[in-house]
């Protein structure tokens, strides 16, 4: 009786049937990485035709800048991954934003003394424009706050903290959790804080105030005054403004410590 | 069409350019004109096109011809389109594309877009009449009613309008720039869309990638800055690029950890690798992705990343045992110490004064005094 679908023959022809499924999609997958680095090399030309005409608005123009990061980021390409990337190596986005790169560290390390790792993005940008000196091409808060986003891949505490409105800049690896950065927020306003308009303000109780102050002291992060006229004051570097302070020499801070 | 005159396409004198669009085709009223797609710019007294291949070939007509304009939507299969109408010919017209034609419109036909932004500009232009006040040096044949005589743009007046040339100028690059971008982006998206498609193909193991395809494939998506989908770490994951950095590195970073005791934070070594090279920088993670990899390449260094989350790049001949050891020697000998002290010792930054201490407080042989007056380690004696 002949019974179809069964049998040694069947199974054969089964197995023949999956080898070539097989092989078609072996194909269709390498096909489309030859395919791939077909297009690529017609995207490179593309990109250096518009580099031709538009390398310069990169430069010169942050809001271009930014409409370009942002379209970028919308289509799912990050052009700072990577110093050998199109976008790095022909419209020249990539030194642009490494070399802020560097400035910012090196801004950030030398007043880490005086702050403790923590300073306002305007600080931050005025002092950056000045070590870039005169001829340099212009920076947008945009732009740093790009450059921060890309150094946090080498771990060193690099972050942004929002507050009032604008941001503050972190440079260590501080563990700052959300009640750290409330009672930076709160004291934005002038540079310090109470435990008193810790405890009015967020209606926390004592405990948890004096916590968060004991962790930004030790951190470096605030200096207590105790000479303030009521209750103690915490102050936090980072939002004293340029006029009102001058440098200290990081001997200086050390003896600073209660 | 037989209102358009040939042209060699140069601007006059106090004519500027002030949009251009490529992809449009002309049309005689509803027929296409007998010219292929090219580029149709608005001048502050014409309205020009020139054919994309062979510049010679183009054709102009003046501002003043047109009557009315207005803008005709796509459709399935058909491009936006603006159209004008135009008032009959001058008798001494020059020679153009068309001896006579029935029709008293023409229609731009937008086949790469740009007719929303063409249109604005033209109704500016339309509204404005600029070509009345600054009569370009050749004279341009016009209906009856333009008036004559040559007013310059002097004065105040003449500095705004040239300003706000200028301005218009500015506005037109970056819009011109804007709209190569996002044509820039479109093909960007092409590429990305690809990429998932690969990805997606190597994941369902639709096929067998070979590891030679998979570093390729890697490439190409360093190349577009496109993240990796596959997370499938082959040994020796990152591109080749990487290994040849990560090579470099060993290279230029003897001498400099020597210096510093072994060790330097990968923020330290991103500002002295980028500072020496002046262009061509690292990005960030390029350095992380390079530092990776010196194990599997047998290189004398390691990135290590301790549990603050701080990243270092330090030698394999400082061994851990031997960082703990210095750690104790030094803090039994003073008694206790600080991050700072410490690090004053040895010649570290706080930084890594601090995790060295860390660490040896991890490992039991220090244990820490911590107030507001700071961190302070001293020995283990428990």
């Amino acid at each position: 009786m002949h019974r179809r679908g069964v049998g040694a023959g069947a199974i054969a022809k089964k197995k023949l049937a999956e080898a070539k499924y097989k092989e078609r999609g072996t194909v269709l997958a390498e096909d489309q990485i030859v395919q791939m680095s077909k297009q690529l090399e017609t995207f490179k030309t593309h990109l250096e035709e518009f580099a031709s005409k538009h390398k310069q608005e990169i430069r010169k123009s942050s809001q271009f800048r930014v409409q370009f990061q942002e379209m970028c980021a919308t289509i799912g390409v990050d052009p700072l991954a990577s110093g050998k990337g199109f976008w790095s190596e022909m419209l020249g986005v990539g030194d642009f934003y490494y070399e802020l790169g560097v400035q910012i560290i090196e801004v950030c390390l030398a007043l880490k003394h005086r702050n403790g790792g923590l300073i306002t993005l305007d600080e931050l940008h005025q002092r950056v424009l000045k070590g870039r000196g005169k001829f340099a091409q212009d920076v947008s808060q945009d732009d740093l706050i790009r450059a921060i986003k890309k150094l946090k891949a080498m771990g060193n505490g690099f972050g942004v903290i929002p507050v009032g409105g604008s941001y503050l800049v972190q440079s260590v690896p501080a563990e700052l959790n959300m009640d750290h950065t409330v009672v930076l927020q709160l004291a934005e306003k002038k540079g310090y804080v109470t435990v008193s308009e810790i405890r009015e303000s967020l209606k926390w109780e004592k405990e948890r105030a004096c916590h968060v102050l004991d962790h930004l002291l030790k951190e470096g992060l605030a200096w207590l005054d105790l000479q303030a006229a009521g209750e103690p004051q915490y102050w936090l570097p980072a939002l004293f403004s340029e006029l009102s302070c001058r440098d200290v020499t990081p001997e200086e801070a050390n003896q600073m410590t209660p | 069409m037989d209102r358009f005159m040939w042209t060699n396409g140069l601007l006059e004198m106090n004519e500027t350019l002030v949009i251009q669009q490529r992809g449009v085709r002309l049309y005689d009223g509803d027929e296409k004109a007998k010219l292929e797609v090219g580029v149709v710019l608005l001048s502050t007294h014409r309205l020009l096109w020139r054919d994309l291949k062979n510049h010679e070939c183009c054709v102009c007509i003046p501002l003043s011809q047109i009557i009315f304009f207005e803008e005709q939507a796509a459709g399935i299969g058909k491009s936006a389109k603006i159209v004008i109408h135009l008032h009959p010919a001058p008798a001494n017209k020059e020679p153009g594309p068309y001896q006579n034609s029935k029709f008293s419109y023409i229609k731009l036909s937008f086949k790469e877009h740009g007719q929303i932004e063409f249109y604005r500009r033209l109704t500016e232009e339309m509204i404005q009449k600029r070509w009345e006040s600054t009569p370009a040096s050749q004279p341009i044949t016009a209906t009856a009613g333009l008036k004559t005589g040559r007013t310059r743009a002097v004065g105040i007046v003449g500095i705004e309008r040239k300003l706000e040339e200028k301005r218009k100028e500015t506005d037109k690059n970056i819009s011109e720039a804007f709209e190569d971008l996002s044509k820039l982006m479109e093909k960007a998206k092409e590429m990305v869309e690809l990429s998932r498609s690969i990805a997606s193909k190597i994941k369902d193991k639709q096929g067998d990638i070979t590891e030679d395809e998979t570093i390729r494939f890697k490439s190409y998506l360093l190349s577009m800055g496109i993240a990796n989908p596959v997370t499938r770490e082959t040994h020796g994951s990152g591109t080749h690029y990487h290994m040849q950095l990560a090579r470099q590195l060993g290279d230029i970073l003897q001498a400099p950890l020597e210096e510093r005791g072994g060790m330097m934070a990968l923020t330290e070594v991103y500002c002295l690798v980028n500072r020496a090279r002046g262009m061509e920088l690292l990005s960030p993670e390029d350095l992380v992705n390079a530092c990776k990899m010196f194990e599997s390449l047998k290189l004398p260094l390691r990135l290590r990343v301790f549990d603050s989350g701080v990243m270092v790049v330090q030698l394999q001949s400082h061994s851990e045992e031997e960082m703990i050891a210095s750690a104790i020697d030094s803090v039994s000998e003073k008694g206790s110490l600080t991050a700072e002290e410490f690090g004053k010792l040895l010649g570290l930054s706080v930084l890594l004064a601090k995790e060295r201490l860390l660490l040896a407080e991890k490992m039991g042989h220090l244990c820490r005094d911590d107030s507001v007056e700071g961190l302070r380690f001293y020995p283990n004696l428990f």
